[in-house]
């Protein structure tokens, strides 16, 4: 009776490139965390460079034409734009189905009741930890914890419904039973336990966060059985730890396939973290339409189909599940953005991966570099 | 922790949870049910069903007027809007109201 939507349905075998179903929209790189986990780039766009209103309303339209389903308002903390509600309220009623990600720093009671007036469909709100001192340490921001409990009840209040979001890390991977039990007593409906990648800012601190295998392992096993206990209560969407893992995951759903994203000034990207593959270079909303960028561009076209993989994932039958993985870990970690991704148990990098993990992961002394502004 | 999941049954009455909603999807021509990261293309039947969860109707009554409708078996249709209604309640997508 129902399929997951995630391509133009019907086409087949054919090659012409579906429209996409979401869009991240990085409204702002300000915030006031400083999480050491933050997959932000290291420099980062300064408010006077930020779309203004209008053009972001502007880039929402477009996206409706193209096809998006969901809208994703993001940063930075989206909650620094004042103008956060007329943005929503703009989304909201081009029939975008509108989703604000937040730390919940900066929103208060008034301003939930205003973005549920708005017509905000849902609110992803991310903890760092399961009691003050834990989870402020990681945020790098005292009385964080204290805020988002807060934040949780005025958007239960508001009728907004709730995800709670989870990194997970070396560092506090050992309180994800409680982390679960928690966006329930939130009245959360889901929870996204997402293990920490090393894109932007985070790759600074690989040492202090990668978890143990031993960790990544009993981490999957609370996740399933937190599944089967929880069910009909909580949905638990779940990203396991990559560099411990036998396969790479489907970045982003592959490439130029399901989503996009626009970072602050309006460059559009096909993943986060494309800025950091320095062959490509990127179009922004200001100069083009976002469809000539979706359909057209040289950036989004680079990794589509299957002529650009290495001859390893072209005879591969996986190579449709997850499309040789993802394409800026193949730059960080095999120095090629077009290689196979070095997760890959069939990459010839996989031993070497596996070693540094272990390294890794073993540091004890490894102290939390936080996000710099 | 000791929460309950509902349960559901063919006395029960529920309606999509806020934040879970039918659009039309006029670029690819189809009805989709949207909620959190997630896009459903339903077919004839689900768009059906899916309209028929008003809240008001217990799923029972909501089979016994399909079945009348469509001039089908009860019981046929009884499993379909259960199975149906049970998939979309583990996604946490309704709202059981009694
Ligand atoms: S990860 Fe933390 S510091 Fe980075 S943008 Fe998100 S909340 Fe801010
Ligand atoms: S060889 Fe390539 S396509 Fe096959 S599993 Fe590995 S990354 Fe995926």
């Amino acid at each position: 009776m129902t399929e997951t939507l995630t391509l133009a349905a019907d086409t087949g075998r054919d090659s012409r490139v579906p429209p996409p179903m979401a869009m991240l929209a990085e409204l702002t790189h300000r915030c006031p965390l400083a999480c050491p986990y933050c997959s932000n780039p290291i420099a980062l766009m300064p408010a006077k460079e930020e779309l203004s209103t209008k053009e972001w309303i502007g880039v929402f339209e477009q996206a409706a034409d193209l096809g998006v389903l969901h809208l994703h308002l993001s940063g930075g903390e989206p909650a620094a734009r004042r103008d956060l509600v007329e943005l929503t309220q703009a989304a909201a009623s081009l029939g975008l189905y509108t989703n604000l990600i937040t730390s919940g720093v900066g929103l208060t009671a008034a301003r939930i009741e205003g973005l549920a007036d708005a017509g905000l469909d849902h609110i992803q709100l991310s903890i760092q930890g399961v009691s003050p001192e834990s989870a402020d340490r990681i945020s790098g921001y005292g009385g964080s914890y204290e805020r988002k409990i807060a934040v949780a009840g005025w958007v239960a209040d508001a009728g907004i419904p709730l995800t709670v979001n989870a990194v997970c890390h070396r560092q506090n991977m050992g309180e994800l039973d409680e982390m679960i039990e928690l966006a329930i007593r939130l009245k959360a409906r889901r929870i996204e336990v997402a293990t920490v990648q090393f894109h932007g800012w985070a790759e600074r601190n690989k040492g202090a966060l990668l978890p143990t295998r031993e960790q990544a392992d009993r981490a999957s096993q609370t996740v399933a059985e937190a599944r089967e206990k929880y069910q009909g209560i909580l949905v638990i969407d779940y990203v396991p730890a990559d560099y411990h893992s036998t396969y790479p995951k489907a970045c982003m759903g592959g490439w130029g396939r399901v989503g996009l994203n626009v970072t602050p000034s309006g460059r559009v990207l096909p993943c986060h973290a494309a800025e950091t593959i320095p062959s490509l270079s990127f179009d922004t909303v200001r100069a083009g339409s976002l469809a000539k960028i979706w359909y057209e561009s040289e950036a989004f076209n680079a990794y589509r189909g299957e002529d650009w993989m290495p001859e390893l994932c072209r005879a591969c039958e996986r190579k449709t599940i997850d499309f040789g993985g993802c394409r800026c870990q193949a730059m960080a970690l095999a120095g090629d953005s077009s290689a196979t991704d070095p997760v890959c148990i069939r990459s010839p990098l996989r031993e070497r991966l596996t070693r540094k993990a272990d390294q890794l992961s073993a540091e004890s002394s490894a102290a939390l570099i936080y996000r710099g502004r | 922790m000791t929460v309950e999941a509902p349960v559901i049954s063919g006395s029960s009455v529920v309606k999509l949870a806020r934040g879970v909603r039918l659009r039309e999807d006029s670029v690819r021509g189809r009805t989709v049910l949207l909620a959190p990261e997630r896009a459903m293309a339903l077919d004839d039947i689900a768009v059906a069903i899916v309209g028929a969860l008003d809240g008001n109707r217990s799923l029972d009554q909501i089979a016994a007027d399909f079945a009348e409708t469509f001039e089908a078996p009860v019981g046929e249709i009884a499993a379909d809007v259960m199975a149906f209604v049970q998939e979309l309640s583990i996604r946490r997508m309704l709202e059981v109201i009694e």
